[in-house]
């Protein structure tokens, strides 16, 4: 479904040159989920920007349901690949509310019973009817993020691609939205990308990932591979190790290398 | 129950029916709702989700709550100083000196047109009699100590010429300075990258081991504190529902925390679906 090959971005120009996707290539499968896990600034966002068109400054190939994507991307993509954010917070317009955002991508695609499409999306995510005319202050960050779910959801999409979808909140809503996800993924037949620097969250969405840092993937691996701690890259087991939590003689290890780098 | 941990000693800090509200227009908001424990020369967590009352919690030891905040306790001591009747300035020889705040991003905490060596210096109290010469002898030590490796040239770097984690070491080498008996670290490594996050949770450690401090380290991660702490308070609205040895949380009474922890997704006990937290109206209260 999606096929990314020799993917190179960069950020500014001269010295301060960056190479934030230094040569990335993947496959996802249609109806697969596909994670980037690493940590900040390695580049694993800006690959999901580069997807979805809303960072045209790259090279290399992309290809989208068979498609091969040139930077400006025509509005039957948008009906095709829709994108749920990290901050829901930042996403949604404040002085729009839930019935005013989720009108605007069906008069942009032309949909028809734009109520009905409405009233069912709503459903979907777990809001109900109740929530349709409320502003985003009224609604909590869990909440927030079930209408951006919704938003994306609305046209009917093939691929959703996920940046960080849980990152802004509590555990207990984590649960709630990955839950959905999981839900709505399997009942729209969804081939999703899923990118977070929580390996556990990564682990439990997804069926194989790459593992990032530096704009490189470092390994690719199955989740049944991270399961069992079959990593093959050093950096990967010390993503491993940290999100198991704090370990003294692990600690000791990280200072150590810590020195000799930094 | 901290006796266990602290030895023979007093505690440090003894909090006892600690209350903070807020008055808004439409009713008064109880963010911290009695809340009370005692903290020794030992690494005690207290965590909860946003707006449990943990880092109002915190701040209140400080009087660092903001100017509509109401403050009641039936006891606020930091070893000799009552902090309840300390007035604003006793709280200068206590802020900063006695106890140190460490907060979650050095990117907003350090001063960007300063030297970072310049600051830490500026963390030492006028009057202490120390020559420019042994200051900066002492600024490079405590750099040292943190776990730089080139404190000379560190010294004389501006704050966006340092990686997110040495910044945060920085503040550390800051907020030591003075010597302080007491840290409150307020989610002091969220903002940094796993690896970097394991080297600032061994100072710490080290710093309670081989210092003696105190340390109150605030957090919504149950991992990371069931595994770094000595002891665990777990907050829920505004009050705290259960105290634990850390090493036993997984073993936690509390239907809140059992909730807590069932809803975390784990790499190695994978499951279809995760639990979800039911919210008992009863745990605002018992």
């Amino acid at each position: 479904m999606i096929v990314v090959e020799d993917l190179r971005v960069t950020f500014g120009s001269g010295d301060s040159l960056v190479h934030a996707v230094d040569g990335v290539s993947f496959r996802v499968e249609a109806g697969e989920t596909f994670g980037l896990v690493g940590e900040s600034g390695c580049g694993k966002s800006t690959i999901l920007r580069a997807l979805c068109g809303l960072n045209d400054n790259w090279h290399g190939a992309i290809a989208v349901d068979r498609e091969v994507m040139t930077p400006k991307r025509p509005k039957t993509f948008f009906k095709k690949v829709q994108m749920v954010f990290q901050d829901p917070y930042g996403s949604l317009h404040p002085r729009h509310t839930v019935n005013t955002t989720l009108m605007e991508p069906i008069a942009i695609h032309g949909l028809d019973q734009a109520d009905r499409r409405i009233a069912r999306v709503l459903d979907q995510v777990g809001l109900g009817a109740a929530y349709r005319f409320r502003y985003p202050h009224q609604l909590s960050g869990g909440q927030r993020q079930r209408v951006a779910i919704a938003r994306a959801l609305i046209v009917e999409p093939k691929v959703l691609l996920l940046d960080e979808p849980t990152s802004a909140l509590d555990v207990s809503v984590q649960a709630e939205i990955l839950n959905l996800l999981s839900d709505i993924r399997q009942v729209a037949r969804l081939t999703c990308m899923l990118v977070s620097h929580d390996l556990s969250v990564i682990a439990h969405m997804c069926h194989r990932l790459a593992v990032m840092n530096h704009g490189k993937v470092y390994e690719e691996m199955s989740v049944e591979d991270l399961e069992a701690g079959r990593a093959r890259h050093a950096y990967t087991r010390q993503l491993l190790q940290a999100s198991l939590g704090y370990d003294r003689r692990l600690a000791a290890d990280a200072a150590r290398e810590g020195l000799e780098v930094g | 129950m901290a006796s266990e941990t602290t030895g023979a000693t007093s505690p440090l800090l003894t909090v006892e029916g600690l209350w903070v509200r807020f008055d808004t227009p439409h009713r008064v908001v109880e963010a911290v709702r009695g809340v009370s424990f005692t903290l020794g020369r030992e690494k005690v967590g207290i965590v909860g989700e946003s707006g449990s009352g943990k880092s109002m919690t915190g701040r209140a030891i400080l009087k660092l709550t903001p100017p509509n905040a109401m403050v009641q306790a039936h006891t606020l001591r930091f070893q000799d100083v009552d902090i309840n009747a300390a007035t604003e300035r006793d709280m200068l020889a206590v802020r900063g000196r006695r106890i140190s705040l460490i907060m979650q991003d050095p990117k907003f905490s350090l001063d960007p047109v300063m030297r970072v060596g310049d600051q830490i210096a500026e963390a030492v109290p006028d009057g202490s009699g120390t020559s420019k010469a042994e200051l900066r002898e002492r600024v490079l030590d405590m750099l040292a100590a943190v776990r730089i490796r080139n404190p000379k040239r560190v010294y004389g770097l501006y704050p966006h010429e340092v990686s997110g984690g040495m910044g945060q070491r920085v503040m550390i080498a800051m907020m030591l300075m003075p010597n302080p008996a007491m840290l409150i670290a307020d989610e002091p490594t969220s903002a940094l990258d796993v690896t970097v996050r394991m080297q600032v949770l061994a100072i710490l450690d080290d710093l309670v081991t081989q210092r003696g401090l105190g340390l109150m380290f605030i957090s919504h991660d149950l991992n990371l504190v069931a595994t770094f702490c000595d002891r665990v308070l777990i907050m829920y609205a505004g009050r705290i529902v259960e105290e634990c040895r850390a090493a036993d949380l997984h073993k936690a009474r509390h239907a809140y925390t059992q909730g807590l922890l069932a809803s975390l997704p784990r790499i190695n006990q994978r499951r279809p679906r995760l639990a979800v937290l039911n919210r008992d109206p009863a745990w605002l209260n018992d």
